[in-house]
């Protein structure tokens, strides 16, 4: 693996793109190549962010020990920890993910079905079908980008976001799923519901999701989203 | 029997949060570090008053709080120049004052930028979120219950405040009791982020994404004054002037953003991300601030104007550099007055 380009986000963070487009096992060797960077420690490096094709170095840009040619240092450090991230397996969790695809939840489903002239029943059992992996955790604390989607129920975005997605909406656009943790505005295509909390700071770990874990989508149904749902506080 | 010492919020003000140095190694999960929009009055609050360990402070905005104060404090407003009473009388900002107990604290309007950072000896001791005490928004978690405050909180303080309000204010050089009767000194830190005349200067360097916008796009960025909109907040500036086209269509895959990507959404309207802002985005990057300028930014009120001026990334580098020495030199000298 080359670093295609590395660029700097301003004078705080610098982004190494391994390439342009989605490649799953590109993104595999960027969560190892993360795991490998942050076990080094480097003392003014306050954030190592992997992301779908390239990876996010943010640092401390008033730590005295910063190199001049923090751009270069970077460079050598990716290189350096990529020999030894290639040793690296993936983290080996498998996240089960309960879904509820009834009508209620999956707001999108019957939109996602005209557009791929995929019936509703086919769009769920494709969902639950492939294996899906973590590319990516961000936007909001814990929302996952999972790849894997089915390339038939490959969509855009909706033309107009919804500007509160449901708590806990399964959604898919552009090949991926994502489950929004939060109320936040959101474009993806609603297919269903978990009742899991996706992020939850009292937790260890906080995150349901993290970057290389494995997913599987099982169906629920509306009972049983009730049952596994935390009760209203 | 320990008795609580606390802050009693008669009035929130606009935006008052709890806020320390930020959650820094979690953004990986989506999770940015939020921290004070202004590091370094926050910094320069924490140091007046003693604290060394950037603990937590009140951040306020636009609008100030009124507080009674349960316990004797000792504390410092820094930052945004706003009129602050204790008891009715004029109390003087950018500097330590001795605050007896049942005192009723009352801060108006911003005069001259727009947040300010009231500290007090001890810190504010909200329960860690996640290994920090910054509020954030967003998610609403971190400070009081993740969110603004309201009337009738009460924010707790570390238990020996009275007791550390008291030695510290006994040890500091040339105090001064003030002609309004307010126990204070006679030196103050330096206002290093208010806003000077407008548009200010922020300096950008080209962001990655610069060269997808059109030519007109990409001379007015650095050419136009822009205006920071009132639904600005913690988590963005949005900036209205001219709309910023792209050469042609284009679709980028999601990716990492940092304090200071200014974003362009489809409506051609930039977006600078602030400390809340999220750590993804799929809005192309025009520009990214300087770090130096990040926090005369985020001094600027809503309505209040900006250009940009185009910088290198060594260039950037010196602005922190000369930024980090007048903070370092201010932080020396406020430190020597505490008689050490």
């Amino acid at each position: 693996m080359k670093t295609l380009r590395l660029s700097p986000l301003g004078d705080t963070a610098v982004y190494a793109e391994f390439g342009a487009t989605l490649d799953l096992e590109l993104n595999r060797s960027l969560q190892a190549l993360a795991v490998a960077l942050r076990a080094r420690a480097v003392p003014w490096l306050r954030d190592v962010v992997p992301a779908l094709c390239g990876i996010a170095l943010h640092f401390d840009p008033c730590h005295p020990q910063l190199p001049d040619a923090v751009l270069e240092a970077c460079e050598e450090l990716l290189q350096d920890c990529f020999k030894s991230a290639s040793k690296f397996e993936d983290s080996g969790r498998t996240v089960e993910v309960p879904v509820c695809y009834d009508e209620e939840f999956g707001l999108d489903l019957s939109d996602v079905s005209q557009r791929t002239s995929i019936a509703i029943k086919e769009i769920i059992k494709r969902h639950l079908k492939t294996q899906h992996w973590v590319l990516m955790v961000g936007f909001s604390p814990g929302q996952p980008y999972i790849g894997g989607l089915d390339p038939k129920l490959s969509v855009p975005r909706r033309a107009t976001p919804r500007t509160r997605m449901p708590i806990g909406a399964v959604a898919i656009a552009n090949a991926q799923t994502a489950v929004y943790p939060y109320e936040t505005p959101g474009g993806w295509n609603v297919i269903g519901r978990t009742p899991l909390t996706v992020f939850d700071p009292a937790r260890d770990p906080p995150s349901l999701f993290a970057p290389g874990d494995c997913v599987r989508f099982v169906a629920i149904t509306g009972e049983e989203f009730v049952k596994l749902s935390r009760p209203p506080h | 029997m320990s008795r609580t010492r606390s802050l009693h919020i008669l009035r929130p003000g606009l935006l008052s949060t709890v806020q320390d140095r930020g959650r820094y190694g979690l953004q990986h999960l989506g999770v940015v570090p939020c921290g004070p929009m202004d590091p370094v009055a926050f910094e320069l609050a924490n140091a007046l008053v003693g604290n060394r360990n950037g603990e937590a402070a009140l951040e306020i905005t636009v609008l100030g709080p009124e507080i009674e104060f349960e316990c004797a404090a000792l504390v410092a407003i820094c930052g945004a120049q706003f009129d602050v009473t204790l008891d009715g009388r004029a109390l003087p900002l950018n500097r330590p004052v001795f605050v007896e107990e049942k005192s009723h604290l009352k801060t108006g309007r911003a005069l001259v930028g727009s947040r300010a950072y009231l500290a007090v000896a001890g810190g504010i001791a909200t329960a860690p979120v996640l290994a920090s005490r910054s509020t954030y928004l967003p998610a609403g978690f971190g400070g009081l219950e993740g969110r603004l405050l309201r009337t009738g909180d009460v924010l707790p303080l570390v238990p020996n405040s009275p007791a550390l309000a008291r030695s510290r204010y006994a040890s500091m050089a040339s105090k001064k009791t003030l002609s309004n009767g307010l126990r204070s000194v006679t030196w103050s830190a330096p206002a290093l982020t208010l806003p000077e005349r407008e548009p200010i200067v922020i300096h950008a360097m080209e962001g990655r994404h610069h060269a997808l916008f059109d030519a007109a796009a990409q001379r007015a960025f650095f050419e136009a004054t822009w205006k920071v909109t009132p639904d600005s907040n913690r988590m963005g500036f949005r900036l209205a002037g001219p709309a910023l086209a792209l050469a042609g269509a284009l679709e980028i895959l999601s990716e990492p953003t940092c304090l200071g990507t200014v974003q362009v959404p489809a409506n051609g309207l930039p977006i600078a991300l602030m400390a809340d802002h999220q750590t993804i985005g799929g809005y192309p990057k025009i520009a990214e601030i300087a770090a130096a300028d990040v926090p005369r930014l985020a001094q600027l009120m809503p309505g209040g104007t900006l250009q940009f001026a185009r910088c290198t990334l060594p260039q950037a580098g010196e602005l922190r550099r000369v930024l980090r020495q007048r903070l370092a030199a201010a932080l020396r000298t406020l430190t020597w007055m505490y008689g050490e």
